[in-house]
């Protein structure tokens, strides 16, 4: 059974990954119409215009490893979240195409339209990815097969809703940061302005999620009892939360991003404690949800995606760190970017 | 409390969860049919990309280099298309599919896995080397992401098929019953990967995405050609192309013919469906076309040739070829449809053949860029490859029905449960109507690219510096008044 455990921990290490890295993807799109001029806006997209793709495949290949380890979450998860899951695709797809074709024409119209649909897809997606989290904390309705018995409003709760807004405001403090490192000059003045609004948004939403999950989903801190170095996150996150203002009051672009980096990973990794050792929790009754070990594929496939996941991750590292070294430094624009 | 009498003779009811899988089935065909208009792309121009930058690299010819980035812009475009539309595969499979995913988790889960951790983030980390990394890298360093991209694009293809071929051919596993119903788990990884037609199926999918980057570079600088633009870059980079999709046209032939006879041996019916074999008997023969009726069980308005397909599959005309009367009704495939698609890609795939052997023909004549009615001919036949492209995974899927898992999974025992039908009508309005609109910016966007043309290449290159050495391609062209020094620099920009 220690493959469950460890193949939970490597499906949270890709969602942290993807968290992280296409958190501030996002969080860029989000502010993208607070920007002006062409120009700033051609930097706001170049700053992730050769990551951002490689980013995404970190969703992918978590949910490739969800479906692989946990083939009854995957099915069970994508299908009782199917419209809401649906629309977050196309988001998806509006903010990659947009990317992609937003400099391709000089119209005033074709800029615009592209800008609208690249910060709206990104908020969308980013709430959207909340409610998810947020449905996942409360359980949803999962009978003894398995299925999801809910409809669509059940997923539309106001909790949800307030881990949607929370998530939505963690990216775009997250890509302020991103921007902070990436620009200079005037533009930066402007993000260091934004980093101040989206840091205050974020820990107002911050004390909310707090005090509500608190208050209406004491299964989220069931496990501090048994397992006390919990608590551990919990500092661990309080601190990197508020180290990013004090990082940002000294102008250290870089310890503010990596503060930020470690806020995201305790956020997920408390959300992933609380749930442990369930996937999805039923609200019909804990005897039918998917845990672990009864949502699991094979030990021997477990084995199996072990050894590849050993084999491959170190490459996957090494690219990841060879791509970010070689587009460091400040972002300019020059006649390949976007 | 007498109520009305239930109505006479109704019709069976249609059930929610027929619906679901009739729409789902529809679903996943238009987004993996959309999205399949680009990855053959992204393999076929990857390998040849890796050649024209290897030129540049050994010859430090810059016409290499003008080719390698113009390439590159239409190859980030298309790319762009990829992954855009692939993230809907990547969980189509949970939220139309749950039943599925449950019974294939095991398997078929740990493919799509491992095509993300080893292809798509070689792919889309290097690709930003490519597109962006110019000034950033050296020309070696370049190259070599050139090389990684093309390899991250071959590694997809790789896990796609696998997990799709062990669909067709299920392989290195045993049902076990898991949470109330059974399910496939692993007994044997490499069993399961290397099952009896992944090779086969990779390879030919493989030629066919060669087949189309080929006809894809022929197309466009063949009009360049006839506009008289971009003379000295054109002509070379259509011969590269043209060398690329006879090779893998002439290839085809072989890996097809292999490629039928492994669906023969393990999906009998399969075959059977393709040619509208319904009775088994000697001396099958091969249909060139027809019209396949199920009720009356014959071709109408066929050509058959008489025993061709014993003779192609068993290489004696008296062993007879499996037909459908093998098996009950109920486990048929659709057989006209499926005997259309197949016919359409055999005949597209003999007409690759023919036209790239012209090409050949004329090339080693060295009049191939005088034939304007050739040059003409490859501007729109760009369209074929991608139709049997499509056709060709029709073929596959289909003649796999009614089977999702042959022979263990029917399709409609696939679909999720949870899920109602007006969500997937909901899901499948938008899915066709953004994807019609998406389609028309890109090709949009990619016919601006393509008028636009190569960067101009500087006076310096054309006059002054060391003459670069000559590659084979001069080799070839020094037959005849083939030229690619000479002639086109007057024309240039013309």
């Amino acid at each position: 059974m220690i493959l469950n455990e460890i193949w939970f921990l490597l499906v949270g290490v890709l969602l942290i990954g993807y968290a992280i890295l296409d958190g501030f993807d996002l969080g860029v799109g989000a502010l993208h119409l607070f920007s002006r001029g062409d120009t700033e806006r051609r930097l706001l997209i170049n700053a992730i215009g050769p990551v951002w793709d490689g980013n995404e495949v970190w969703l992918v290949t978590a949910g490739g490893a969800l479906f692989a380890a946990f083939p009854h979450a995957y099915a069970t998860a994508f299908s009782a979240f199917y419209l809401p899951f649906i629309l977050l695709l196309f988001m998806l797809i509006f903010r990659a195409l947009a990317i992609e074709f937003r400099g391709k024409e000089p119209m005033g119209w074709w800029r615009r339209m592209w800008d609208v649909s690249f910060c709206v897809a990104s908020i969308v997606a980013s709430v959207l990815f909340g409610v998810a989290i947020g449905n996942m904390a409360l359980g949803i309705p999962v009978g003894p097969d398995m299925e999801y018995q809910g409809n669509l409003l059940t997923l539309l709760g106001p909790y949800p809703l307030l881990v949607g807004v929370f998530n939505l405001s963690i990216f775009t403090m997250h890509g302020a940061i991103y921007l902070y490192m990436k620009t200079e000059g005037d533009l930066q003045r402007k993000v260091k302005g934004w980093i101040v609004r989206a840091t205050a948004f974020f820990i107002i939403l911050y004390v909310l999620t707090t005090v509500y999950t608190l208050a209406a989903v004491p299964s989220m801190i069931a496990n501090f009892r048994d397992y006390p170095w919990i608590w551990g996150l919990v500092v661990l996150n309080v601190l990197a939360i508020a180290n990013i203002p004090r990082a940002i009051y000294h102008e250290w672009p870089f310890r503010a991003f990596l503060s930020s980096c470690a806020a995201i990973a305790a956020l997920i990794s408390l959300f992933g404690m609380g749930v442990y050792p369930n996937l999805i929790r039923s609200t019909l009754g804990d005897a039918f949800n998917l845990t672990i070990v009864n949502a699991a594929s094979s030990q021997k496939t477990l084995g199996i995606m072990l050894l590849i996941a050993v084999i491959g991750i170190p490459f996957v590292l090494a690219y990841t760190a060879a791509i970010y070294w070689i587009f460091r430094g400040k972002v300019r624009l020059g006649e390949h970017s976007y | 409390m007498d109520r009305a009498a239930p109505p006479i003779a109704t019709e069976p009811p249609v059930m929610d969860s027929d619906l679901v899988v009739l729409l789902s089935r529809i679903q996943f065909a238009v987004t993996i049919g959309f999205h399949y208009l680009y990855p053959p792309l992204s393999i076929g121009l990857g390998l040849i990309l890796v050649f024209m930058e290897g030129m540049f690299l050994r010859t430090g010819n810059v016409i290499y280099e003008t080719m390698t980035r113009f390439w590159v812009r239409i190859f980030g475009l298309t790319f762009a298309m990829g992954v855009a539309s692939g993230i809907v595969m990547e969980f189509q499979f949970g939220t139309n599919w749950s039943a599925y995913s449950r019974f294939v988790g095991d398997i078929f889960g740990a493919a799509l896995a491992a095509e993300g951790i080893f292809a798509f983030f070689l792919e889309s980390g290097f690709l930003a080397i490519l597109l962006f990394g110019w000034d950033k890298v050296s020309p070696r360093m370049h190259f070599l992401s050139t090389v990684l991209v093309c390899l991250g694009a071959h590694f997809s293809a790789v896990w796609i098929i696998v997990a799709n071929s062990w669909q067709q051919t299920p392989a290195g596993y045993h049902l076990v019953e898991n949470a109330g119903a059974p399910r496939a788990e692993l007994i044997s990884f490499w069993e399961a990967v290397l099952n009896p037609s992944t090779l086969a199926r990779l390879t030919h999918v493989l030629l066919g995405a060669y087949i189309l980057a080929g006809f894809f570079v022929m197309s466009i600088t063949a009009f360049y050609l006839l506009r008289g633009r971009h003379q000295r870059f054109a002509r070379r980079a259509l011969v590269i192309g043209l060398l690329v999709a006879a090779f893998a046209s002439l290839a085809q032939l072989v890996v097809g013919d292999w490629s039928a006879r492994v669906v023969a041996r393990h999906q009998p019916l399969k075959l059977a469906a393709f040619d509208a074999i319904y009775k088994t008997e000697p001396r099958t023969p091969m249909f060139l076309f027809g019209f396949p009726d199920d009720e009356r069980q014959t071709v109408r308005y066929g050509l058959p040739i008489p025993g061709l397909m014993s003779l192609l599959l068993h290489l004696d005309m008296e062993t007879p070829v499996t037909g459908l009367d093998s098996r009950p009704r109920d486990e048929w495939p659709p057989v006209a449809l499926s005997f259309q698609l197949y016919h359409v890609m055999i005949a597209l795939g003999l007409f690759f053949v023919a036209v790239t052997l012209a090409g050949l023909f004329h090339l080693w004549r060295g009049t191939l860029f005088q034939q304007r009615w050739y040059l003409k001919l490859l501007v729109p036949a760009v369209v074929l490859p991608y139709i049997a492209n499509q056709v060709g995974w029709g073929a596959a899927e289909v003649g796999r029905q009614p089977w999702i898992v042959y022979g263990l999974l029917r399709t409609r025992d696939a679909v999720s449960p949870a899920v109602k039908p007006y969500e997937v009508w909901v899901s499948l309005v938008l899915f066709t109507a953004i994807y019609l609109a998406l389609f028309f910016v890109f090709l949009y966007v990619l016919d601006r690219k393509i008028r636009q043309g190569p960067e101009p290449l500087k006076p310096d290159d054309l006059a002054g510096g060391p003459h670069p050495p000559e590659d084979f391609l001069d080799a070839i062209s020094r037959r005849g008044k083939m030229q690619f020094h000479a002639t086109e620099e007057a024309q240039e920009g013309a």
